[in-house]
């Protein structure tokens, strides 16, 4: 019988079809006919454990699983007969024996499987009359709560670590009634995907710590909402009570998220109510901050621009944030060019901007086509804590028997079996040319590599893929030699046959292109707009200390402007250092707007809330400000006004990564000294996350140090934990050195995005160690 | 009659040393097979005629489970040897590693040889230590003597065996629990099918059967099934090691014809012991329902007699109790070990065999209520039959039979706060 043979199969009298094979749980719920479960679930393995979707087949004389049972021709099911309903019931009787009925202090309650099930299947008085059992609970981590005596041991949550997670951080421990989910040693649950197995968890038992207590699900509205942190877009829903967002859960979407997000995108929220949220319009007055109204704000934002413009809009300079909406950022670039600057830019962390660039690029393939693929070579990317949920597609390719290469400066913590390529950053370019040479690239650099096996190997498994890809990651886009590894990159895919792609950074970095958020003719760039000092700057959602790659740059050419006016949802000790007015704008979840995400999906959505305070969405405040330079083109009335616009700059525009003429170059970064790897960590990439407390406590938020591995360490004679001044072009940090083997040598892993790194230097470049 | 297959040895000193085995024709059916290269396919029709059933308990025709593996399919297959003998009241495996282990190591080669697998495990209950290290002495005798390695006696044939000690857990008894346990993980057992005939140890074809029945081969193949089939009576071939214990004078294990009546049996063992009357017999191991003295006098020790009692063969486990037990107390033991056991996989286990005990504990204590016992009755139809595995309607069964026959022992425990005996 082929697998895709459809079948006829008769379920409680009515006539289904389904393909031979299908379990039956599948075909009665594609047909809309409900079976009770709790173990069952859709992207996990099938365990047949709860007992609960018992029903009764014809000709079988036990009950069987729904869930584990293949439908066969002619199969005859009956899910509400009496042997069914005596099952189930039978089920539930004993799945509340022990379960402590305290729905009313119980976060669940009101969403709960157990509850909503007992309600059809349970009685109304237990037969029960012994002590019931009652489980310790255990402190996993701060996004986690468990409450484990209300636990009904399906065992999604260690499936889902298991099989999704890929890493087995949840296990049933103990035999029969002892049986309890733990982590066997007290330790956290630390996987981005955790907070997952709080949505699975078909009762109270896993809960979300933030949320715990703070409100009823019954008390909650839902707004659509689009994930601000990564490129995936994941589609989310944003529970609000009474204006204020109390938590965030996935929306199924095959195509992008599935039916997970990562922990950034579900407990970001909390930045929204950090202490440094900005809610007043600021001022700075002889150095003083001063609390002012919107309208002196908006005059003084305005007047200071048009006196640091003076005679020339090119004394002007905006970056903006690659997390702001497509409509900000197309106003921000609006007013720049109303006001006759060309110096925009949203590549705040890009390390080189020689060669051309295309004009759409994106991630190459459809997010879910990365399941598909048989090879990849990743290019300084950790997709897996940068964009959690590409990594997870990647992983499915991985464990379909896919050869995943990752060429990086760091050695990743992986949840599959890949090839990694650890090198420093000088070295990943000669391993590129190496790669390049071993498929029969030639010019340049390529000529003189040195091809090695695990070259060739590389070469081999892309060449040989029906479906390869060649992907560039956040350190690639960092690197001072970007344009030459998007040379070497093209080479490889061109000769390999493998598909490009870029792994974008931010959640609108896509869209910006689009919006025109880009340098013009003559127009200075994030890097020469530093370079180069100007009289007057824009910032849109920015921390110049932690949000630019090189910051230390970034403060003493800001310090030195006439005038700085930021748009900012936060107030920021690095801003206050240089703006001299900081108007607050909304955040995630308080404006409507659109981001474009890593395979070209447009995707529009509301305000979930009012902005805090007197905060503005941020597209309204640039239109006052358009008004009150007097450019014209700013009488939009919503952000369809301006998305329309967008969409007519953007043109039939499709994506595409393809390769401009690209030269292959001598490499810039040469492999003498110590190089600094400034990896942004995942808790670290956008002033929302950073100040989102409960994702701040994890093992992932890290603070800086210098990384060194054990040999390096030694060679420079220092010791873990020592204390170390870290000198990188004009400014310095002092840090603890941390003993680190991911690192490799010649290197200095220094993470940028952290506090006490923003005199630093470049992300990546040239740094000594002293001891302090 | 008796001692004819796997206690065929145990008259000599120190039966279980090679050269003993050897002496007794051990390995000689083996060496002909390798050398004569008999066709796999006339063993597992050997073993089919023999009327040879699974002696672990559950009675499955080992032919029929050996015929369900296609041999020619590609990649590794496994034997395996289930001696994780964990059943309360069975202690017959253990007897046959302590004193026959080659006999073991010879039928798992030739069930290797039979269905194509080069691999084998012999899977040791826990607490089972002189066995272990008897079978990993004749393992090391076996594989100096080429019985084990690559290239059998010139064969061509390559037969690997190794020993598996388990950590004590009951559930690791059944198959493909046993089979989660070798590769390292939990002991729970799989929803079936597929069946490890198809997906077996590390989801390769296996054949898994108990020491007794691999223990049977090498004597069915050297005297033929039909000799075998013989020994016992219809639908029961063979004979069968009992292990009795209880209130009786010379517990133990013997291997006697099956259909050989209780009477018999019960005699072999020295009879009760003086002064005491028999009451009540569980015939095959805790899991099987109990029956009275005077019905199990009127059997023959077979599959089909005791199935039509009521009760079941099940691993040979025979526990006699004389008239100073009272069944409260006996239940409440028993239904404490499957509480204690459930591996907490499936709900109504996990939950079900908890109450049992607990609700005959609180008879057993003095705290019983008229309606318990209906309460029992029913819970036990919502345990039995809805679980992965037997473990549920083993704890179900020994209530249901209890209640059965010795109901108004259980009554008088509710009115009276105290045992009807004693």
């Amino acid at each position: 019988m082929s697998d895709d043979q459809m079948v006829t199969i008769e379920v409680d009298g009515r006539e289904l079809q389904a393909k031979a094979g299908t379990l039956l749980i599948e075909a009665t719920d594609a047909a809309g006919i409900n079976i009770p479960r709790f173990c069952y679930h859709k992207k996990l393995s099938v365990a047949a454990n709860c007992r609960m979707c018992l029903v009764e087949i014809a000709k079988v004389p036990k009950p069987m699983p729904a869930c584990a049972t293949p439908v066969t021709a002619g199969m005859q099911v009956f899910t509400r007969s009496p042997l069914a309903l005596a099952a189930q019931k039978g089920t539930m009787e004993f799945l509340l024996i022990n379960h402590p009925l305290d729905c009313p202090i119980c976060d669940q309650g009101g969403e709960c499987e157990l509850q909503d099930i007992a309600l059809g299947y349970g009685n109304d008085a237990s037969r029960f009359v012994e002590g019931k059992r009652v489980v310790q609970d255990h402190n996993i981590g701060p996004l986690i709560a468990t409450d484990l005596t209300r636990c009904i041991h399906c065992t999604r949550c260690v499936r889902f670590g298991a099989e999704i997670a890929g890493i087995r951080e949840l296990g049933a421990l103990g035999r029969g009634e002892h049986m309890e989910i733990g982590t066997f040693i007290e330790k956290s649950v630390d996987s981005e995907l955790s907070g997952n197995i709080i949505d699975i968890c078909p009762v109270g038992s896993l809960t979300s710590k933030p949320f715990r207590y703070s409100a009823r699900a019954w008390e909650l509205v839902q707004h659509k909402g689009i994930a601000p942190h990564d490129s995936v877009g994941s589609n989310l829903n944003l529970h609000v009570r009474r204006n204020q967002v109390m938590r965030i859960h996935p929306r199924d979407n095959e195509a992008l998220n599935e039916c997970w997000i990562s922990d950034r995108d579900r407990f970001s929220y909390e930045g929204l109510y950090s202490d440094d949220r900005l809610i007043r319009p600021l001022l700075k007055k002889n150095d003083n901050w001063l609390e002012v109204d919107w309208q002196d704000a908006l005059e003084a934002a305005a007047q200071g621009l048009k006196k640091a413009r003076g005679t020339s809009g090119n004394r002007l300079a905006a970056l903006l944030s690659p997390s702001a909406t497509l409509e900000e950022l197309y106003l921000a670039q609006k007013l720049m060019r109303g006001l006759g600057s060309e110096n925009i830019d949203f590549r705040l962390r890009q390390g080189d901007f020689r060669g051309q660039e295309p004009e759409y690029p994106w991630l190459g393939q459809a997010i879910a086509e990365l399941e598909n693929l048989n090879a990849a070579l990743l290019i300084g990317s950790n997709i897996r804590k940068e964009q959690p949920i590409l990594g997870h597609r990647l992983r499915k390719a991985a464990l379909e028997g896919a050869q995943i290469c990752f060429l990086n400066s760091l050695e990743l913590d992986l949840n599959y079996g890949a090839m990694q390529l650890v090198n420093s950053p000088a070295g990943m370019i000669s391993d590129l040319a190496a790669v390049a040479k071993a498929l029969g690239a030639s010019g340049g650099m390529i000529e003189s590599a040195e091809v090695g096996d695990r070259h060739r190997q590389i070469a081999e498994h892309l060449s040989s893929a029906a479906r390869a890809a060649v992907l560039l990651g956040n350190l690639a886009a960092a690197h001072p030699d970007y344009s030459l590894i998007q040379a070497l990159a093209s080479a490889i895919a061109e000769k390999s046959g493998a598909v490009i792609g870029y792994l974008p950074e931010a959640a609108n970095s896509v869209g910006a292109r689009l919006s025109g958020a880009l340098p013009g003719t003559g127009g200075n760039n994030a890097a020469e707009m530093l370079a180069n000092p100007h009289k007057g700057y824009l910032l849109l959602g920015v921390e110049p200390g932690l949000d630019v790659w090189n910051p230390g740059k970034a403060m003493e050419t800001l310090a030195q402007a006439e005038f700085v006016v930021a748009l900012s949802a936060f107030r920021s000790h690095s801003l206050e250092q240089v703006a001299d007015a900081i108007l607050p704008i909304a955040s995630f979840a308080e404006t409507s707007g659109t981001y474009v995400n890593a395979q070209g999906d447009w995707q529009s959505f509301t305000g979930a809330i009012t902005p805090a305070g007197e905060a503005r969405p941020a597209w309204k405040v640039l239109r006052v400000l358009g008004n009150l330079l007097n450019v014209a083109g700013f009488d939009q009335m919503s952000t369809e006004e301006v998305l329309a616009e967008v969409r007519q700059l953007a043109g039939d525009r499709k994506p595409s990564s393809n390769a401009v003429d690209r030269p292959i170059n001598e490499p810039t970064l040469k492999a003498s000294g110590l190089l600094r790897v400034g990896d942004v960590p995942i808790y670290a990439v956008d002033p929302l996350v950073r100040r989102a407390a409960s994702l701040q406590k994890t093992r992932d938020a890290i603070t800086a140090a210098a990384g060194l591995n054990p040999n390096e360490a030694e060679r420079v004679g220092l010791s873990n934990g020592a204390k170390v001044l870290v000198k990188q072009e004009n400014g310095s940090a002092e840090l603890r050195i941390l003993i680190d083997p991911a690192v490799p040598d010649g290197c200095v892993r220094i993470p940028a995005g952290l506090a006490g790194t923003e005199k630093l230097g470049g992300q990546i470049g040239n740094v000594t160690l002293e001891k302090a | 009659m008796a001692n004819e297959v796997c206690f065929r040895n145990m008259d000599q000193d120190r039966p279980w040393l090679l050269e003993h085995y050897r002496s007794r024709g051990g390995y000689e059916v083996l060496t002909k097979i390798l050398r004569e290269k008999i066709q796999p396919e006339s063993i597992v029709n050997e073993v089919k005629a023999s009327g040879l059933r699974g002696r672990g308990g559950a009675g499955f025709p080992t032919g029929l489970k050996w015929s369900f593996i296609s041999r020619n399919a590609p990649g590794q297959k496994y034997v395996v040897c289930n001696s994780d003998e964990g059943e309360p009241g069975t202690f017959k495996d253990r007897d046959v590693l302590r004193y026959n282990p080659h006999q073991l190591i010879e039928g798992m080669v030739i069930a290797g040889y039979a269905i194509g697998a080069t691999c084998g495990y012999n899977y040791i209950r826990g607490e089972f230590w002189e066995p272990y290290e008897r079978f990993e002495a004749a393992l090391e005798e076996a594989r100096a003597a080429g019985f084990l390695g690559k290239d059998l006696l010139g064969s061509g044939f390559d037969f690997e065996l190794y020993s598996h000690l388990g950590a004590g857990a009951y559930i690791c008894g059944e198959e493909t629990a046993l089979l989660e346990s070798i590769e390292g993980k939990k002991g729970q057992p799989r929803y079936k099918p597929p069946f490890p005939a198809h997906f077996g140890l590390y989801g390769r074809p296996t054949i898994i059967n108990n020491t007794e029945s691999l223990a049977s081969i090498p004597v069915i193949l050297e005297k033929g099934g039909e000799w075998f089939k013989q020994l016992g009576v219809e639908n029961s071939g063979g004979s069968k090691l009992f292990s009795i214990s209880g209130n009786i004078k010379n517990p133990g294990v013997f291997e006697i014809p099956l259909g050989t009546p209780f009477a018999e049996l019960l005699e072999m063992a020295g009879g009760m012991k003086d002064g005491s009357k028999l009451k009540a017999v569980i015939p095959g191991g805790s899991s099987a329902p109990i029956l009275p003295g005077d019905v199990m006098m009127q059997l023959t020790m077979d599959y089909d007699a005791i199935a039509k009692a009521g009760s079941m063969l099940g691993s040979g486990a025979v526990i006699v109790l004389d008239d100073s037990n009272c069944m409260v107390k006996v239940l409440e033991r028993m239904s404490y070990f499957y509480h204690e056991e459930s591996c907490g996989q499936c709900t109504p286990c996990r939950e079900g065999t908890g109450w049992l005990y607990r609700v005959v504990k609180r008879i057993e204590t003095g705290r019983g209520r008229p309606q318990d016992l209906a309460l029992l009755d029913d819970m036990t139809t919502k345990i039995a039959g809805r679980t992965i595995c037997a473990l549920g309607d083993a704890a179900a069964m020994p209530v249901q039979g209890m209640l059965r026959h010795f109901r108004d022992e259980f009554e008088y425990h509710i009115k009276h706060k105290r045992c009807m005996v004693g």
